[in-house]
């Protein structure tokens, strides 16, 4: 029988991660994720789990020292938000391209500057390039069952990649909701005993880690990282299907929300998906055919798989909670585009919405309005602007 | 009717945001009062930290810059390259400068900047809600050592005026309190000392301050002052370590 309890989503994060009892845990606080880490010291103080818990002096050094303790064999863990994941950036390439399975809580906020402490994507976003695993979180739930699937996909022998695992700060972190716990033993049997292949002191297989690797090799490696990371996608499928037998939650690459007859949809992350989910209601109640598409894995990008399910509609709006500085759209746009042209799809009418940068509130009256607009896009069949922000002083 | 009290014109008269007993406003004051008398607040560019003060630029009447956590030394010494007859000056907690800046201040302390920085120690991270920072007492409980801080788990409580002394090229080092009027009067002739040592181009200057976080301890403001008396009195000694007699 599953547990109902209620958690902030940091309390679900720090709750999973009591039941996989990593070895080791080391983290640098750091506002909205905070609560992570400090949660799980008080676990560790009362013995609730038998993890070694390093409370370093910076992200970097957190992000290295769950780099050492994983080429060590070690299950491995960290949590971090905004400036604390930028710190870790030069780390997050090491932890990725040395194949660590090492899984990283982030909760989403504003990277600086200026200071804000807010949610919006720019710090995962800012990461998207870094050969880590994404994963976004609407609510408490998904972020504690993402994080509980994600031990086994990063550690599938085929994969060996990092995972990140994103949620809202502030919206879902410290928001307290309904949730239902996976019983302790079945997360154990869930999530298995890691067995790396390689570790260091093996005396059967000596090894090196991420030695001097120039023109003769390097291409290799990024090609076998690269190959990796569209294993990925398929094994993320396998662990959802098995973790829906467990608890009977469905996973998928991305969640549809009422598509079947839909004309237009928003694709959006993480909790705004919630709010979307609210409009789309209302409207269908006024009989609007609108839908939703809510993108859970974000890296590896579900490009053939997206691609298809969007052909269906008329018109589209990307929405993102990050600016690319690109003059051309978010990250998510321009990938949704790239992924539309690749394969031959040039129905659906696309828009590109930012939203919400520096913990801008989002409502529901403003998810109405994207609609509204794309429900007039797919009347007139004009497109009068693609790149457009929704909610700020111009 | 004679004046017999007036804030420091360095001083913005807008009311600090910190908790009731925190001894963040005393030195903001301080800092302040050392600027007035020194008259250099038209030729002063003060550094923010991240942590409780991260907003002090509201407070201070000088132009300042906000610098990323515990990068405050690195930001202040390109504003003093760029600008050398101007005074700099860091203003920055234990987690920001002994814990995630640590780098910054021991290389700009040994490249001898001519900065001077105010550090504020409270032996908890203060903004974050109480996690222990290397300055962190041992046995003192913290949200991230709940049983206390031990030794063998968590090492040992960072003396950072001792070690900084090591280095050729600091010039002013000197701890102080703020637990009654007496130290709060040594602690403002360090603050100025630490300033004219600077002003006098000697090199780098530095002022730890042993000062109370009442919220994150979990003790009122009185409490929290006989705290700091008993417990971080013995651990932290106050004094000069360098520059006691330099001329300027
Ligand atoms: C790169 C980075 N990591 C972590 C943080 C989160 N953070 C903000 S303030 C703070 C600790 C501040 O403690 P301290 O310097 O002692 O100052 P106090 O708040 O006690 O005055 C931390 C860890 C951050 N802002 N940036």
């Amino acid at each position: 029988m599953a547990i109902r309890e209620r958690l902030s989503g940091n309390e679900a994060i720090a709750t999973a991660m009591k039941q996989i009892n990593p070895d080791v845990v080391a983290a640098f606080p750091i506002t909205p994720s905070t609560e992570v880490p400090q949660y799980f010291s008080t676990f560790v103080a009362d013995g609730a789990v038998d993890t070694e818990f390093v409370a370093v002096e910076s992200e970097h050094s957190a992000l290295s020292a769950c780099v050492g303790a994983s080429a060590a064999g070690g299950r491995t863990m960290t949590a971090t938000s905004a400036n604390g994941l930028a710190l870790m950036w030069e780390v997050l390439y090491i932890a990725s391209s040395l194949r660590l399975p090492i899984i990283l809580a982030c909760v989403n906020r504003t990277l600086s500057g200026p200071l804000n402490i807010h949610n919006d994507h720019s710090d995962s976003m800012g990461a998207r390039d870094s050969g880590w695993i994404q994963i976004y979180s609407e609510n408490n739930q998904e972020a504690y069952d993402n994080m509980l699937m994600a031990s086994r996909i990063a550690e599938h022998p085929d994969v060996l990649l990092p995972v990140m695992v994103c949620q809202d700060g502030f919206i879902t972190s410290h928001a307290i909701e309904n949730i239902d716990l996976v019983e302790d033993s079945k997360v154990k049997d869930f999530v298995g005993e890691y067995v790396p292949d390689m570790y260091l002191l093996n005396k059967e297989n000596p090894i090196a880690v991420g030695p001097l690797d120039h023109f003769t090799h390097c291409f290799e490696h990024k090609r076998q990282q690269a190959e990796a990371m569209k294993i990925a996608k398929k094994v993320i499928l396998q662990v959802s299907e098995e973790f829906s037998r467990l608890t009977g939650r469905n996973y998928s690459l991305f969640e549809e929300y009422m598509t079947q007859d839909a004309e237009v949809v928003t694709v959006v992350l993480n909790s705004t998906a919630g709010t979307a989910k609210y409009v789309v209601d209302q409207l269908r109640a006024q009989g609007k055919k609108v839908g939703l598409i809510k993108p859970r894995v974000f890296r590896p990008f579900p490009v053939d798989e997206l691609a298809t399910a969007l052909s269906r509609f008329k018109a589209v709006a990307v929405m993102d909670k990050a600016e690319s500085f690109n003059a051309a759209g978010g990250p998510l746009y321009t990938d949704i585009t790239s992924a539309l042209y690749s394969k031959g799809v040039f129905g659906p009418k696309l828009v590109n919405y930012i939203y919400g940068l520096g913990g801008r509130d989002v409502k529901a009256d403003d998810i109405e309005f994207v609609y509204n607009q794309l429900l007039e896009i797919t009347g007139t069949g004009k497109v009068d602007s693609v790149f457009n922000y929704l909610g700020v002083r111009e | 009717m004679a004046t017999v009290f007036k804030k420091p014109h360095a001083l913005r008269d807008v009311p600090l945001h910190y908790c009731p007993g925190c001894t963040h406003g005393i030195v903001h004051r301080l800092i302040s009062e050392v600027i007035d008398e020194l008259g250099i607040e038209g030729s002063t560019i003060g550094v923010s930290p991240v942590g409780c003060t991260y907003n002090n630029y509201l407070y201070f009447n000088c132009d300042m810059v906000q610098a990323s956590h515990g990068r405050a030394p690195a930001v202040a010494t390109g504003i003093r390259r760029a600008l050398p007859d101007k005074t700099v000056f860091t203003y920055q907690g234990d987690g920001d400068l002994a814990a995630i800046g640590t780098a910054e201040i021991v290389h700009a302390a040994t490249r001898g900047e001519k900065i001077t920085t105010i550090f504020v120690n409270n032996a908890i991270y203060g903004m974050t809600s109480g996690q222990m920072a290397p300055t962190t007492l041992l046995n003192q409980v913290t949200t991230t050592t709940p049983y206390g801080r031990k030794a063998d788990l968590h090492g040992f409580p960072i003396h950072v005026c001792e070690m900084l002394a090591t280095l050729e090229g600091t010039a002013f080092i000197e701890r102080v309190s703020l637990h009654d009027i007496k130290n709060i009067n040594n602690a403002k002739k360090a603050i100025k000392k630490a300033f004219e040592v600077q002003l006098a181009g000697k090199g780098f200057s530095i002022v730890e301050i042993l000062s109370t976080c009442p919220s994150n301890w979990g003790l009122n403001p009185l409490e929290a002052m006989k705290w700091l008396q008993e417990n971080m009195l013995p651990v932290y000694q106050l004094g000069n370590f360098k520059g006691k007699d330099l001329e300027v």
